[in-house]
């Protein structure tokens, strides 16, 4: 059950646990680095003036002013693109899977640089900005993949984490409305995303439905029922109903005027904190205690959970109900957490995304936070490129945080393991 | 397998004239879990309707107003939804009266018929990668490849009539197997997970579908909305039973699909293949077939068909494509394929069933002012139940084994 290859004595990788790198797919990549380099110098390079600069603003509120940066676009792509290909080709020449992906995660971070300045030239971009929306949009996505991994690691597939989603954000929205008190809202969209956890755990484990049919059904019944509600319910009424506040940002005194990061992670809505703090618990819980060892043992080998004393139907039962509250608070992010109302299917979606962040991160808490930040940087730049008018149709930035995800998992993530029982039904014999 | 939830004695049955009927089997569950949706969906319309409320509030008082109320809300809902799906009744006395107005009394069945078409296609697809063991959740976005490829045909070819609409029926299932084709290679060569590139490429045809509406030679000369060119004549599908009725030879494209499906998947060795490594990747491969082949070509398989949905729509009723064309289509496919147990013929009736509750649900909106998205409430309880047979048995207390055999498998991630 170790997490990690086991490598043996004569050097075969021998338990597959969580990947397998063959030297293959680290060429590829270092192949692909090179690639991306030859596109900055062919696009960001040799196609601008050499006098054309590009300015990146540095500086928000709360935190110590720095000065904003001004770079010739052609010298730092020029240079980027250098580094670039020197990445790759580190990696050509390397083959080895240890640290490859940190590598290939630099030089691609190399290149989104290039693209920046380019995109930015003659202009400014507010950077800081630009981490703030990230780190917005990735939150739902942390919650959503943190509850994919609550049920995962137990062995029940949650396929259900968008109809928990929007479970929690209508109720959030309507108690938090009715009551005027925001972490009633919260406790509510807990408790409605907790309500579907339940169900899930009620029909795949009791009645032995096939899980990822319940989910399908369970995105189904919430859709329909969000949209229903929010027609026949909260549009007559929409002033007493649907009309909460949102939780304002919280600064963490010192902290927040560290320049750059200080507004970007110190000056956030309770939603964040609680993300960061839920990823830290759920991550330490799973791997360091022995809870988590349990839930691991029961999501790996039920069988032999049942067999060394484990109740394997309540460790799911809890796990998954857990997971239910985790997405719902998620879910209420949506709506006391930033617009401030309930709008039909407004979660578009990202129910799935942080799924697919859950698998990326290979069932990990912090591989998930990883996917995550990736897909939440790509909607950030998509608005910011918007704004700054690059050229290239809307709809084409729209679909960047899309493409940029199926790129990632059919590159970079390969064939991934889920726990060996995840999706199996379990019954004592 | 034994089933956990199963109860541990055997209960007495509550039909008891119809013992026999009794017994669990796949049409009684249906119905039954049927019966189960429209009775919560009728909890719901009572719970969610403040005059009813009002008046169950003095039920104390005024028993019979307050119950008569309660009834005549959730009738009146219901009875709209059966007279926009199937027959009015006023129609029919109508034309018993008169002997005229035919049309408007088969428009409600042609209405259900027409948009059982696109279901049953879609659901087709996405049946057959079930039962492959295939996730294909991209039927939305394969729908919108297919429709894209069929209008280009469609305007950009210059044929007689005869000839045209057959090629671009062609033309759409091409598109759908190509988009398709997409996630099904990614998956064979570098194992991406279908689930997560089929959903990812559902997001990126809608903004090419954006893209595409807004330049030329999709958008509609002349405008500055998203809308595209129409379908000339030429290329439409055309009506069976008159002008005066939208059903169209788009259903039997469907039809005909069905049996195909249902010849394929029993007797061919194609079919066979992906049976076997549907229900056992493992023995499958010892056996020869080659899995990395089949999940390419299931994946394009459910693409061509998801992208006949998106042809028939387009060429048997719309003639132009708008923004976030399908709408729920390529979801409900999900559903269909679900309740219709991943059986081509299962698959009909439960596209059938579900194009009546959204027809209905038009109706019913219509007339009473209750959210047509009560139909996707039923449907979605509708499947809940179906997919959970023990508990139906438990509610109204059948008897029998066969329910055990009713389970629907997926069959995981697959790794």
């Amino acid at each position: 059950m170790s997490m990690t290859g086991v490598v043996a004595p004569d050097g075969l990788v021998v338990a597959t646990a969580e990947r397998v790198v063959p030297g293959g797919r680290v060429r590829g990549m270092g192949v692909f680095l090179v690639l991306l380099a030859i596109v900055a110098v062919l696009g960001f390079v040799s196609s601008v003036s050499s006098r054309a600069h590009a300015t990146f603003l540095l500086s928000a509120p709360p935190a110590v002013s720095v000065s904003p940066l001004t770079m010739s676009v052609r010298w730092t792509a020029g240079a980027l693109a250098m580094l670039c290909a020197a990445l790759g080709v580190l990696l050509v020449l390397r083959r080895e899977q240890r640290g490859a992906y940190l590598i290939f995660g630099v030089g691609f971070a190399t290149f989104l640089w290039a693209f920046l300045v380019w995109a930015a030239r003659g202009a400014q971009l507010n950077f800081v900005q630009m981490l703030v929306t990230t780190l917005i949009s990735t939150t739902p996505l942390v919650f959503g993949s943190l509850s994919g991994v609550m049920c995962e690691r137990s062995g029940v597939i949650n396929i259900a984490i968008e109809g928990q989603f929007l479970a929690g954000a209508f109720l959030g929205a309507m108690i938090g409305s009715v009551t005027g008190d925001l972490w009633l809202g919260m406790l509510a969209g807990a408790v409605a995303g907790g309500l579907f956890g339940w169900l899930l755990a009620f029909l795949a484990l009791r009645y032995a439905v096939d899980q990822i049919i319940v989910g399908v059904v369970i995105v189904a019944f919430c859709t329909g029922l969000t949209n229903f509600l929010t027609e026949q319910v909260l549009t007559p009424d929409q002033t007493t109903l649907n009309s909460p506040q949102t939780f304002a940002p919280i600064a963490i005194p010192l902290l927040d005027k560290i320049p750059i990061l200080g507004p970007v992670l110190f000056d956030e809505n309770v939603f964040v904190y609680l993300a960061a703090i839920l990823l830290v618990v759920v991550n330490f819980g799973l791997f360091r205690t022995r809870w988590g060892l349990r839930v691991r043992a029961v999501g790996e080998h039920p069988r032999a959970a049942e067999t060394v004393g484990i109740h394997v139907l309540s460790v799911r039962y809890r796990n998954v109900v857990l997971g239910g509250v985790i997405a719902g608070i998620g879910g209420a992010s949506f709506t006391i957490g930033s617009v401030g109302e309930f709008s039909s299917e407004m979660t578009a979606g990202l129910g799935y995304v942080a799924l697919a962040a859950m698998i990326f991160g290979r069932w990990k808490p912090f591989g998930a936070l990883g996917a995550s930040l990736l897909f939440g940087f790509s909607v950030s730049l998509q608005s910011f490129l918007a704004v700054l008018n690059v050229g290239i149709p809307s709809p084409f930035l729209a679909m960047a945080p899309y493409v940029i995800t199926i790129a990632v998992v059919s590159g970079l993530v390969g064939r991934v393991r889920p726990p060996a029982a995840d999706g199996a039904p379990y019954s004592r014999e | 397998m034994s089933e956990p939830g199963s109860p541990r004695r055997q209960p007495r049955p509550l039909i008891v004239p119809f013992r026999r009927l009794a017994q669990a089997n796949v049409a009684v569950v249906t119905g039954l879990s049927v019966v189960s949706a429209l009775v919560l969906g009728a909890v719901l319309i009572v719970v969610t309707t403040p005059s009813v409320l009002h008046v169950l509030g003095h039920i104390g008082s005024h028993p019979g107003r307050a119950l008569g109320l309660t009834g005549a809300s959730v009738g009146d809902a219901y009875w709209a939804m059966f007279s926009g799906a199937i027959v009015s009744p006023s129609a029919l006395g109508h034309v018993l009266s008169t002997g005229h107005g035919w049309v408007t009394l088969f428009t409600p069945l042609s209405e259900t018929l027409v948009a059982a078409t696109p279901l049953v296609l879609a659901g087709l697809g996405v049946a057959i990668g079930f039962s492959t063991g295939v996730f294909n959740i991209g039927a939305q976005g394969q729908l919108i490849a297919g429709a894209l490829a069929a209008l280009y045909v469609g305007f950009e070819v210059k044929l007689p009539i005869g000839i045209h609409a057959p090629l671009v029926v062609l033309a759409g299932a091409a598109g759908g197997a190509a988009a398709g084709f997409v996630p099904g290679i990614l998956k064979a060569r570098t194992g991406a997970h279908e689930v997560i590139t089929t959903i990812m490429f559902n997001y990126v045809m809608l903004n090419l579908l954006d893209y595409l509406l807004s330049v030329s030679p999709f958008q509609q000369p002349g405008q500055s909305n998203a809308i595209s060119r129409t379908m000339p004549a030429t290329a439409r599908l055309p009506h069976l039973f008159g002008s005066g009725l939208r059903v169209n030879a788009g259903l039997l494209v469907a039809l005909a699909l069905v049996a195909g499906a249902t010849w394929f998947t029993r007797r061919s060795t194609l079919g066979f293949s992906f049976r076997v490594i549907g229900l056992n990747p493992n023995a499958g491969k010892t056996a020869g077939i080659d899995a990395r082949r089949v999940t390419v070509l299931v994946l394009t398989l459910s693409g061509a068909l998801a992208g006949l949905a998106g042809t028939a729509s387009l060429a048997g009723t719309d003639f132009f494509l708008s923004s976030g064309y399908g709408g729920n289509i390529g979801f409900d496919a999900i559903t269909v394929a679900l309740l219709g147990r991943n059986r081509p013929t299962g698959v009909l009736f439960a596209g059938l069933l579900f194009a009546a509750l959204d027809v209905g649900g038009r109706n019913m909106q219509a007339v009473t002012g209750i959210p047509l998205d009560l139909a996707s409430v039923s449907q979605a309880l509708i499947v809940m139940f179906v997919a959970t047979p023990v508990l139906v048995r438990e509610i109204f207390r059948l008897r029998g084994s066969a329910a055990a055999s009713l389970q629907l498998s997926t069959g995981g991630w697959g790794g």
